[in-house]
């Protein structure tokens, strides 16, 4: 049975073909075909995942993709656990939003198209994880480049979403270049890409560039999972339809670094070096990310920046090594639970309010979207952490983990995780109390295209997605982490899943201390937002730390100045250099060559005698040479 | 009696022709130089010829001469259609072929 999983690519990669080769032909039942497609992989997922125990990875080559001298490439698919679970999360998240998809884009001429581009985002997001060679699993992660860049930039007519996908495609670009430099490193190195070859000959290969390519592919992981540096992608993608941002951020494309990290763990098992930058990076965003969002109010950017957040835990997680891999895919497929419950909330929100995303216009929506209301709430409970949702389990079992390690690392590290939890608490309260509590604003105020708002609840091909998330907002974390039910069914893939002995800090404590922190954050939100009226006109005169994070923390001033405006120089330099040097040296010749013609022509006088005296010199000239040459 | 004398007469002849062919306008003039020079050069060859005891020179002395006759026939030809066109033989009003 196992043989025949290139099915679960082949479901929506042929949606994908049909749905945009066929054109306008299929607009009456495409979104039908594109969630159809989506659900049979699912539905083909469940039954591998239930036919078989996954206690050893099995490969299935499908044909020799890359046959050159010494590069041989099988173009193969790998299941085993860990793939097993992500393709059950692609697919069932996938097809949630599918779903939710019809109603939401029911109004878009072109439903059609955007079911096509999701297919082809979810065929690409299989590719990626079920791929067994890294070169197979960077085809996928070049097409959910592809996918989220058509997707991002759906409303085309906008300049602001062009930018955005343009904004996305290259900074994934700067991170793919981590990622097949790192697989060139392998080739010369270990002289194989695929993962059996790659991890039994990486004990062969010399610690430093053991390190070397851990930190090439942390690099590429920073790129799609949107870590520092290259976050800066990640909520500007907001642009796109609201769906899309729930599958970028929940179901795909974000979690593809995590997964990168995880699958490559035997790499990263052999360079410490290497996992201490990726906790950095990943304890850096998870702050950067929970900071932030505290400042915007823009519904969907908060929820953005959360998710940069989130994959920070992960990033940590999975840099602990043994000690976090299957924490990092835990609190993963938590998040992909009540992260695209939030976002298809947010997406309900906005399809009741004109498309408005300013969190300042809604206020008290929780009577007009009771259904809306209860999902988001279960989602908003799960990410702060509430005592026996999802987040709390998942988000515990990281805090903990970077509790344990030794020294400096377990302070810097665990306490930055914590001091996340509480920050996210305050702002995830912050949204639910100005979008669902407090005094209705809309009342008061227009949209942007003057029209009143009506809000309403979706409908039901909208809100049932959104329920069945909430339901696994609420259940996954404690199916996942107790017991250790998903540390054991990875262990075959990721490792066995140490458990650390020494903590900075008692374990027993770090759940109710994150609790604490969170329920600090969220009385304190709870004050500003609620005893307090919210002014629907932003705030201009602000404390410092709020002009900074509504500024990103500078992040992309960040990249303009280190890098778009050397590279602005450099591009203008070498315009100068081609304009001046080498178009200067073309044109100067032939420039030379015209006048020094020019005037050379005026020898041409037309009298005869004039050529015969230019002859006789130039025999006399001849002779004199001959002469010269003769008798000297 | 020493070849010098035929060398000096012929260069001397070819100096004539040559300057003549410079500084004269009349195009029959001009000719009659040119054929001056050719016949300076063949006195050349068969001095030249008789200086080192071999017929070589005065073949080519017979070659140039066929060939001059052929270039006045030619020559003159042109210098005809010349004067008809312009009614003039002077080389210096043929100068419409320059920049």
């Amino acid at each position: 049975m196992i043989a025949s999983s290139w099915l679960l690519v082949a479901f929506p990669a042929l949606g994908a073909l049909v749905l945009l080769a066929g054109g306008r032909r299929t607009d009456t039942w495409g979104h039908l075909l594109g969630c159809a497609t989506v659900i049979a992989s699912f539905v083909y997922g469940l039954v591998l995942f239930f036919g078989n125990s996954f206690a050893e990875a099995t490969d299935t080559t499908l044909y020799s993709w890359i046959p050159v001298d010494a590069l041989q490439v099988e173009f193969g698919l790998r299941i085993d656990a860990l793939s097993i679970v992500f393709v059950l999360l692609i697919t069932g998240v996938g097809a949630l939003i599918h779903l939710y998809s019809i109603g939401y884009m029911a109004e878009d001429a072109n439903r059609r198209r955007f079911f096509g581009y999701l297919n082809l985002f979810v065929a690409s997001m299989l590719i990626l994880v079920l791929g067994n060679s890294f070169v197979t699993l960077y085809l996928g992660w070049e097409g959910v480049g592809l996918a989220s860049y058509l997707l991002i930039g759906w409303y085309q007519d906008r300049p602001a979403a062009a930018t955005a996908a343009k904004k996305a495609f290259l900074m994934n670009r700067v991170g793919d270049v981590g990622l097949a430099l790192a697989i060139f490193l392998m080739f010369k190195y270990i002289g194989s890409t695929s993962f059996e070859q790659v991890f039994a000959g990486i004990g062969d290969v010399s610690p430093a560039v053991v390190t070397a390519i851990a930190l090439l592919l942390l690099l590429g992981a920073c790129g799609k999972s949107g870590q520092f540096p290259l976050q800066a992608w990640l909520p500007d993608a907001m642009e796109g339809p609201t769906p899309v941002s729930a599958l970028i951020h929940a179901a795909t494309m974000v979690t593809a670094g995590v997964y990168l990290i995880a699958r490559s763990a035997p790499i990263y098992n052999l360079t410490p070096d290497g996992r201490l930058v990726v906790t950095i990076i990943g304890a850096f965003t998870l702050l950067l990310g929970a900071i932030i969002g505290c400042a915007y109010d823009d519904i969907k950017k908060v929820l953005a920046y959360s998710t940069v957040s989130q994959i920070g835990y992960m990033m940590l997680a999975v840099g602990l090594g043994p000690f976090g891999y299957a924490l990092g895919i835990a609190h993963l497929l938590a998040h992909g639970f009540f992260k695209a419950g939030l976002f298809l909330g947010a997406g309900s929100v906005m399809h009741a309010m004109n498309d408005e995303v300013d969190m300042r216009k809604f206020g008290g929506l929780r009577k007009a979207m009771p259904i809306t209301f209860v999902t988001f709430g279960l989602g908003y409970l799960a990410i702060i952490g509430f005592p026996f949702l999802s987040g709390f389990y998942t988000k515990d079992a990281i805090i903990e983990a970077a509790f344990g390690q030794e020294g400096w690392r377990g302070w810097v590290f665990g306490g930055s995780a914590l001091l996340a939890a509480g920050i996210t608490g305050f702002y995830m309260t912050r949204v639910m109390l100005l979008t669902f509590f407090g005094k209705q604003r809309w009342k008061e105020t227009k949209s942007a295209d003057g029209r009143e708002f009506h809000p309403h609840e979706a409908p039901p091909v909208m809100t049932a997605p959104m329920i069945v998330l909430a339901i696994g907002s609420v259940g996954a974390g404690a199916l996942l982490i107790i017991g250790n039910n998903l540390a054991d069914f990875l262990a075959p893939s990721v490792g066995v899943l140490e458990e650390s002995t020494h903590g900075v800090v008692p374990h027993a404590l770090v759940p109710w201390l994150t609790v604490l922190l969170s329920a600090l954050g969220a009385l304190l939100a709870w004050r500003l937002f609620a005893l307090r009226d919210t002014a629907i006109e932003r705030p201009q005169d602000v404390s410092w730390p709020v002009r900074a994070a509504r500024k990103d923390l500078y992040g992309n001033a960040l990249n303009e100045a280190l890098v778009a405006t050397p590279g602005l120089w450099l591009t203008r330099f070498a315009v100068f250099l081609d304009n001046r040097g080498v178009d200067g040296a073309v044109n100067g010749l032939a420039a030379a060559l015209g006048g020094g013609s020019g005037r050379m022509r005026r020898l041409q006088t037309g009298f005869v005698r004039s050529y015969a005296l230019s002859m006789l010199g130039g025999s006399f000239l001849i002779v004199a040479a001959l002469l010269l040459v003769r008798f000297s | 009696m020493t070849p010098t004398y035929y060398l000096l007469l012929s260069a001397l002849l070819f100096t004539i022709g040559a300057v003549g062919v410079l500084v004269r306008r009349n195009a029959i003039v001009v000719f009659m130089c040119i054929e001056l020079m050719l016949n300076a050069v063949n006195l050349t060859l068969v001095t030249f010829a008789r200086i080192n005891g071999s017929v070589d020179g005065q073949v080519m002395a017979f070659f140039v001469m066929v060939v001059a006759a052929a270039e006045v026939v030619v020559g003159l030809a042109i210098i005809m259609s010349i004067f008809r066109a312009r009614r003039s033989a002077s080389v210096d009003d043929t100068n419409l072929l320059k920049y």
